[in-house]
């Protein structure tokens, strides 16, 4: 696999010469946050940032999307006939993400693509993006990738990853889209050994800079109704306000509602990022709700993340440690001690 | 890509007003494309998603037998936006229909057995869809014997009546048909709620499966009357409702644990059940 070695304008001028070939997203300064933005003439990629305020999940998965469309219109044939719209599957690119954002979407993939059923836009999307990391030379307080199979420079679910050796940028390819994008992409020069062996270290220390460890390694093994039960969710819960910034933030989140919106004739079906914090996210047409309390809400999230995914797919928890649900709950509730409750019960 | 999300187009052909509040009506659908038909192989014990333009979907238990060959029809309550807006559609309007989903109900355990059906309320529809296709006589004789307990609050609110009233005539199924309560003198059958009725007449859980579906209260309470008479919860099957969107186990909202009602379910043994967390 290629590996290469830029300066950092050279990477930029590589970046804007990838346009042809990419539509590029690139983290972008908005305000006191990063956040990811297509690349043109106006934007400056700007890759000194802890992680970006969100992941780039809505790139591949967007908060809302039209999927089908219809007509109500009885003076035409098709009337009231729900057809497939029309999608943008054309190459994208995805650069600098973080390791534990690219982990994210492959935690995500068996929810969506499984032997019984694909949904066709999340697969299609997927595989049409190339995912280009950037690893973490300096993981935050609130950074626990290292507890939940990622790491600071993992390559899990990367198709390259970059190395900030600080005036210049080391990029190796991981698959066959990583070694394209490489390919397509102008200037730069093989990378000699004291490159990779400074990538190398560097990946070694950021690594020991994770103070955070979690362990997950009792959950396989936990009787679901007896963690079901736990005495510890109400506490868990107390401070809940059921806002649900978690499962927007969350990279690893995909449950999502299906809504038709209507203007005079024209009908679109379309699908949302929804949440199990909010209760009309399980109430019955009946009234019934099976989680009318936020104790029961606060409890399917936890369980479903390190318990219920758990013992589905057997490919470890449904959380890549970015920590966003940490930082931003406005009642500091803070998974890595959920974790450590229902590991320890 | 095949589409999961992606509903067949059919037509409204018949419109069925079944119970004497209204709120019940049973729909029969024709496939606009006739290839769609053969795609919608169904098992009795599946639902659909009914899928409306502009109003959005709705998952429904398919009432008919694959037996019945030309239409699927399924048996709505009027409820929420979907529905309501359902029963006001009429015969010729055209919709869209989403499925088969789910599993369906232990059809090769079952086989060779005694089966025992017992239903309440208007969860009477995929159990129609099962006598339907036990009685057909390509099947009839890969069961043993079948006994049906219904029961509904009055003889108004029965579904099917018409069929009802043919099975009883019939010598190879036994109907024990009973009403909470009626004030008609000459209702025929019994009168007593659908435990009550179970206890009398289902004696004996030698070599049967039983099929409960009803409401939570009637669940609860034909519970222990069977497994008294010594069913096992390996062989007391129920059907769970959950509230639904995707219907492929994608959306999040309808698990139970780490079962999805919509791709694990509906159908579910107790033994199952009693091992999942109690969320439902």
């Amino acid at each position: 696999m290629t590996e290469k070695i830029y300066t950092k304008e050279e990477w930029i001028k590589a970046l804007s010469g990838l346009k042809s070939f990419y539509n590029i997203f690139v983290p972008v300064r908005d305000g006191d946050f990063h956040t990811f933005k297509a690349l043109d003439e106006k934007k400056i990629p700007d890759f000194n940032f802890q992680n970006t305020r969100l992941s780039p999940k809505s790139l591949v998965y967007p908060q809302s999307e039209r999927i089908f469309a219809y007509t109500l219109d009885e003076d035409t044939p098709d009337a009231n006939i729900i057809k497939e719209s029309e999608k943008d599957y054309s190459p994208k690119a995805v650069v600098g993400i973080r390791p534990c954002d690219a982990h994210a979407f492959q935690i995500v993939r068996p929810n969506f693509d499984n032997p019984e059923y694909q949904d066709p836009w999340w697969i299609q999307r997927y595989e049409s993006t190339t995912l280009v990391g950037l690893g973490c030379n300096a993981p935050g307080s609130t950074c626990f990738c290292t507890s939940v199979g990622g790491g600071p420079f993992s390559e899990k679910g990367l198709d390259a990853l970059l190395y900030d050796l600080g005036d210049t940028f080391l990029i190796k390819a991981l698959t066959e889209k990583g070694e394209a994008f490489l390919e397509n992409a102008q200037g730069g020069k093989e990378a000699d050994d004291a490159a990779l062996k400074a990538g190398e270290d560097l990946a070694a220390k950021a690594a020991n800079k994770i103070e955070q460890k979690i362990s997950i390694d009792k959950l396989k093994d936990k009787v679901q109704t007896e963690l079901f039960d736990a005495p510890f969710w109400d506490d868990v819960a107390f401070a809940c306000i059921n806002c649900g910034t978690c499962t927007y933030l969350c990279p690893t989140c995909w449950c999502f509602d299906i809504q038709d919106e209507v203007l005079e004739k024209q009908g679109d079906r379309i699908r949302n990022w929804d949440s199990c914090m909010f209760p009309l996210f399980t109430l019955h047409g009946s009234g019934h709700n099976p989680r009318a309390k936020k104790v029961q809400r606060v409890r399917q999230r936890f369980m479903h993340k390190l318990k219920y995914y758990v013992d589905k797919y057997n490919n470890g928890v449904q959380c890549s440690g970015c920590g966003r649900c940490v930082r931003n709950c406005p009642a500091n509730i803070d998974i890595r001690e959920v974790c450590e409750l229902m590991n320890r019960l | 890509m095949e589409n999961p999300y992606l509903p067949y187009p059919v037509r409204i052909d018949k419109i069925i007003t079944e119970t004497e509040d209204r709120n019940l009506k049973t729909f029969r659908f024709v496939f606009l494309n006739p290839k769609d038909e053969e795609k919608f192989s169904y098992t009795p014990g599946q639902f659909a998603e009914l899928s409306i333009a502009g109003k959005g979907e709705s998952p429904i238990g398919i009432a008919s037998s694959p037996t019945e060959k030309g239409h699927i029809t399924f048996t709505v309550n009027k409820v929420g936006l979907v529905t309501t807006h359902l029963h006001n559609m009429k015969e010729g309007d055209v919709m869209g229909i989403r499925g088969p989903l789910g599993n369906w109900y232990p059809w090769e355990e079952m086989e060779g057995k005694n089966v025992v059906i017992i239903g309440g309320g208007f969860a009477f529809t995929t159990l129609r869809s099962s006598i339907i296709y036990m009685l057909h006589p390509e099947n009839r004789s890969r069961f043993k014997d079948i006994s049906v307990v219904y029961g509904a609050r009055n003889p108004g609110m029965l579904l099917y009546k018409d069929e009802l009233a043919e099975w009883e005539q019939r010598d190879d199924i036994h109907m024990h048909i009973t009403v909470d309560g009626t004030d008609d003198p000459d209702w025929k059958y019994n009168v007593g709620f659908v435990p009550t009725i179970t206890e009398q007449k289902i004696t004996s859980a030698d070599d049967a499966i039983a099929i409960v579906c009803g409401p939570p209260i009637m669940i609860k309470f034909t519970q222990p009357v069977l497994e008294k008479v010594g069913f096992s919860p390996e062989r007391i099957i129920l059907s769970l409702e959950m509230r639904m969107k995707c219907g492929i186990g994608m959306c999040g909202r309808c698990n139970i644990g780490d079962k999805f009602v919509c791709k694990d379910g509906p159908v579910f043994s107790l033994a199952q059940l009693k091992n999942m967390p109690q969320e439902y």
